[in-house]
């Protein structure tokens, strides 16, 4: 349903999106994953017909997105990451404009709209304005548009930015719905890596323009070695793990080094054994996290706490790969 | 096709026509300026000058329209800088709209913005006692639309090139004030040094103003024709502009 070939963007001499490399199926849920910045909305905008690329092609629904951009648009459904739904209006009226932007013959316009609401929980709130609309709600309403006219493919920006873990669930909820129920392919950006977890049939983590992995959920944790060991000890000598074949990854954040380990439960004593004394050690099982912390060097902070957009510090890790 | 794009079209004007009526503060300020310039400037100066044997406030009265006509368009078209920047556009852009219906569909809300306010000056004409026949009332709206429209498409050309909030103040120095001054709006352009004459020849509004002056108060010193003529030339060339800086927006 989306394919890209060496789709990139460039912004004067900076490039945002460097010869990009996609394959969405049909009836996919795909993740974006990425810190801020790393080019994500950049591939939506392209996508969507809002910006042309540099160079690289790039076909939705088997329509290419420089030279059928109408049928293109008739095609798809969006949530953008900043808000757009217009304040002024109702919920009601904003849903009205778009289904006649949309062409949507006026029989089943009244309807179309009257379940759309249904399914975003809105029927109640469809005539108040929506600059009286809480975040979730607004999110909500842009989901209820992005689906009025029946799109084959959805693209989601950032779906659940800022919004607190009890409204985010309930996106998810229907973003599952539009994916099961109304067939949507559906491509979703997001630096949750909760969200990419529990929401996507496939990721693609996504850093400075460039694909840095791509795989399922599964694939992606198990490549790095299952568990995660994180070593706390000063002047940590990478070089006594040489030989080790059950080390996968090692990467430093600050103090801590991080080990992807194979059966981390049974191999610890020999691990620890190689390495001498140390001040502590944590283990647990692989996350998304880690796998984004071995592909973009990027270490995060308070991930899913605050909802806000913080989270993505700088690049503090130096990392390296061990082959066994 | 033709009834999709018109239904389109007229989502987009019924939008605006809406926001504009739902955003209390730009109406009122919309009202009150040209209101200042009328008794506050106008009856000051009135006082003590009659040029062409009117009274000062009624001869600058047509000048004062086409002045609210100026600024309301122009600063509504600019305003697209500002949806841009809230992805609020963004909606309208990526729909199956073709740009060049979206540009129209915006234009209209912009004349039509501009005619709810000529409306209100048209009431204080009758206050004033300026001699506003029927005939003079609709060829004075025919001036208004065209106005209207070009000045909207010009504050949309500027609205889709630029992008920062800081160039309504450059749009506002080097355009719209430019545009005003030296349209006559404010004194009668026969007896000009000649720099100036030039550059009221070139002032699309010039044309606004001295055809306002005759169907208002009869003292024109071109025909309405040529009025009317000038100011359509005018209105083609902006649209085209606009339109074709909306189709090449995002190519960047
Ligand atoms: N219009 C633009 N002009 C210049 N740089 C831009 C523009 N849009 C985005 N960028 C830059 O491109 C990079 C990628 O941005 P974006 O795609 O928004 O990232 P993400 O959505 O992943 O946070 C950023 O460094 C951003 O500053
Ligand atoms: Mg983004």
């Amino acid at each position: 349903m989306i394919n890209t070939s060496k789709l990139t963007k460039k912004f004067g001499d900076f490039t945002a999106v460097d010869k990009l490399g996609l394959d969405v199926a049909k009836g996919e849920v795909f993740g974006l994953l990425g810190p801020n910045g790393a080019g994500k909305t950049t591939t939506i905008s392209m996508l969507i017909t809002l910006v042309e690329p540099t160079s690289g092609t790039a076909t939705v629904n088997g329509f290419d997105i420089v030279t059928q951009k109408s049928d293109v648009r008739k095609s798809i459904g969006i949530v953008f990451q900043e808000p757009s739904v217009d304040d002024l209006l109702t919920g009601r009226e904003n849903l009205e404009m778009h289904a006649k932007l949309y062409c949507m013959p006026r029989e089943i316009r009244k309807k179309r709209i009257r379940e759309a609401l249904e399914l975003v929980e809105l029927t109640e709130r469809a005539d108040s304005f929506v600059k009286t609309y809480s975040g979730g709600m607004r999110r909500r309403l842009e989901l209820a548009r992005g689906l009025l006219h029946r799109p084959k493919v959805m693209f989601l920006d950032e779906p659940t930015l800022g919004l607190d873990p009890q409204t985010r669930e309930h996106i998810w909820m229907f973003i599952r719905k539009l994916n099961k129920e109304e067939k949507m392919t559906i491509l979703l950006t997001t630096h949750y890596m909760e969200e990419a977890d529990t929401l996507c049939d496939r990721i693609g983590v996504i850093d400075s323009g460039k694909i840095r992995v791509l795989g399922t959920p599964k694939e992606l944790k198990r490549a790095i070695g299952g568990d995660t060991v994180v070593i706390r000890k000063k002047g940590f000598d990478r070089k006594k793990l040489r030989g080790l074949s059950f080390v996968k990854s090692i990467a430093q954040n600050g103090s801590e080094t991080i080990l992807g380990v194979q059966d981390a439960h049974s191999n610890l004593q020999k691990l620890l054994a190689r390495i001498g004394p140390i001040d502590s050690v944590e283990v647990r099982e692989a996350s998304l996290t880690d796998v984004f912390l071995k592909y973009t060097g990027k270490k995060f902070r308070d991930e899913g706490e605050d909802g806000g957009e913080g989270g993505w510090g700088n690049r503090v890790m130096h990392q390296s790969n061990v082959r066994g | 096709m033709v009834m999709n794009e018109l239904e389109g079209i007229y989502a987009i004007w019924l939008r605006e026509v809406k926001i504009y009526f739902r955003e209390k503060e730009r109406f009122v300020a919309s009202v009150v300026s040209p209101l200042l310039w009328i008794f506050g400037f106008g009856a000051g100066l009135g006082a003590t000058v009659a040029i062409a044997g009117v009274n000062y406030q009624t001869y600058v009265f047509p000048g004062i329209m086409v002045m609210t006509v100026l600024f309301t368009s122009v600063f509504y078209g600019l305003y697209v800088i500002w949806d841009r920047k809230l992805d609020f556009l963004k909606e309208v852009m990526v729909s199956p709209l073709s740009r060049r219906w979206v540009f129209v569909g915006k234009m209209l809300g912009g004349v039509s913005d501009a005619f709810i306010q000529s409306m209100v000056l048209f009431i204080i004409a009758l206050v004033l006692q300026i001699p506003l026949t029927p005939a003079g009332f609709v060829a004075s709206l025919v001036v208004i639309f065209l106005t209207a429209a070009c000045m909207t498409s010009i504050g949309l050309f500027f609205g889709a090139i630029l992008s920062s909030m800081e160039s309504f103040q450059l749009v506002s120095n080097f355009v719209v004030w430019p545009l005003f001054l030296f349209s006559g709006a404010l004194f009668p352009i026969s007896n000009l040094p000649s720099w100036l004459q030039v550059l009221t020849f070139i002032d699309p509004l010039t044309y606004a103003v001295d055809a306002l002056r005759g169907t208002m108060l009869g003292t024109g010193v071109f025909s309405f024709g040529l009025d009317a003529g000038v100011l359509m030339v005018f209105c083609v060339l902006a649209i085209g502009i606009g339109s074709w800086a909306f189709e090449r927006m995002g190519k960047l």
